[in-house]
């Protein structure tokens, strides 16, 4: 028990000190995971973290349940990702509730109109990170392009797209290259 | 029972976003479509404040969603089902975590898989910038390509752009520099 509040409070700090995300998050880990408390090692974090990208899920909390898996188990993973949690339910309801009963006022409204701009900048500078490392051949770039404009000219569920996307790259990769660099 | 309904609509968004927390945005307007429990507009601004406060955006955006849509209960509930899946997942995965890595189905489903999530996110970017940037329905109306674009907003996005690529700031620099200049503009009587 004691283990598992040690790693529910660990992650409550790893949550509540890094902005930004999961890619923020790796200094604190190695701070507190490797460091600290010596529940993995610095190369087991780094599988976990390269892993945890790429499966689904927030970044932090795939992170948070591999290092609580190896620190205690399933009950490990439970505490270690709820503690990763905590900072951000009580922080977005506190603003949350503050900015619902001051939404009406047009400084507000002002602010907001331009926040909205701000944060138009901000996800095309994500957008222009991730296209490098994702759109990397003619096949990527295609794949890009209709589902890009499916999504914006139509209604259909992105879980159709994901769903059909990993099936259509497992087809070019596994069967047309079989398994060989993409061109 | 909107409850049991936001539980299971951010579990199947924990279950499908893969590449980080923005690529949750296409699923939450989809919700947002569905429900209408919240608007485009709402969502733009909680994307501003996930981003300027600690802890992973998706986590942080779940909260906020769920809190707009059914209270405190609704944020606890919203972000429970956010990460149950890949907390289920991920304890999988870590059974065999080098297979995995290295395994070649992963690895050709992940190549369409990123394409796929730059996609999202680019397409939740076409939805922002419908509410900040330009204005479809007033243009519909007059047909004058001035009403389309919104001149003060790309001055404001040119200057954030420019920020950001010379300085590299934290993103609270950036939308607080945002909110300072709608307030102006909105003082001068630009919006």
């Amino acid at each position: 028990m004691k283990e598992l509040i040690k790693l529910f409070l660990a992650f409550a700090r790893i949550g509540g000190l890094t902005f930004g995300g999961g890619y923020a998050m790796l200094p604190m880990l190695q701070r507190e995971a490797v460091e600290k408390q010596g529940w993995v090692t610095e190369e087991e974090l780094m599988d976990y973290y390269a892993v945890g990208q790429c499966i689904p899920g927030v970044i932090a909390v795939n992170t948070a349940t591999f290092i609580g898996n190896k620190a205690k188990g399933f009950a490990g993973a439970v505490a270690a990702s709820l503690g990763v949690i905590f900072p951000s339910l009580v922080i977005i309801i506190a603003i949350a509730a503050f900015i619902q009963s001051f939404s009406e006022l047009e400084i507000v409204q002002n602010a907001f109109a331009g926040i909205r701009v701000g944060v138009c900048v901000l996800i095309f500078s994500a957008v222009a990170k991730l296209f490098k490392k994702a759109v990397v051949d003619k096949f990527t770039l295609g794949l890009f392009a209709v589902v890009l404009a499916l999504s914006v000219f139509t209604k259909i569920s992105p879980i159709l797209f994901v769903i059909l996307a990993a099936l259509a790259g497992i087809i070019v990769q596994v069967f047309i290259q079989k398994g060989g660099s993409a061109k | 029972m909107i409850y049991l309904q936001l539980f299971w609509e951010f579990f199947k968004t924990g279950l499908f976003t893969v590449g980080g927390g923005l690529a949750s945005l296409p699923f939450l307007y989809e919700i947002s479509d569905k429900t209408g429990w919240y608007s485009h507009a709402q969502l733009a601004d909680m994307i501003a404040i996930s981003e300027s406060t600690p802890g992973p955006i998706g986590i942080n955006m779940a909260t906020y969603v769920g809190f707009t849509s059914a209270g405190i209960f609704g944020s606890i509930i919203a972000s429970i089902g956010f990460i149950i899946p890949p907390l289920i997942i991920a304890t999988i995965v870590s059974r065999f975590l080098k297979k995995f890595s290295e395994n070649k189905f992963v690895k050709g489903a992940f190549y369409g898989l990123r394409a796929v999530s730059v996609a999202l996110v680019c397409s939740a970017l076409v939805s922002v910038i419908k509410i900040s940037l330009i204005n479809v329905p007033l243009f519909s109306e007059t047909k004058n390509f001035f009403d389309l674009i919104s001149i003060p907003g790309i001055v404001l996005a040119a200057a954030c752009w420019f920020l950001l690529k010379k300085k590299n700031p934290h993103p609270v620099v950036i939308l607080g520099m945002s909110a300072a200049a709608g307030i102006l503009m909105g003082l001068l009587n630009f919006i």
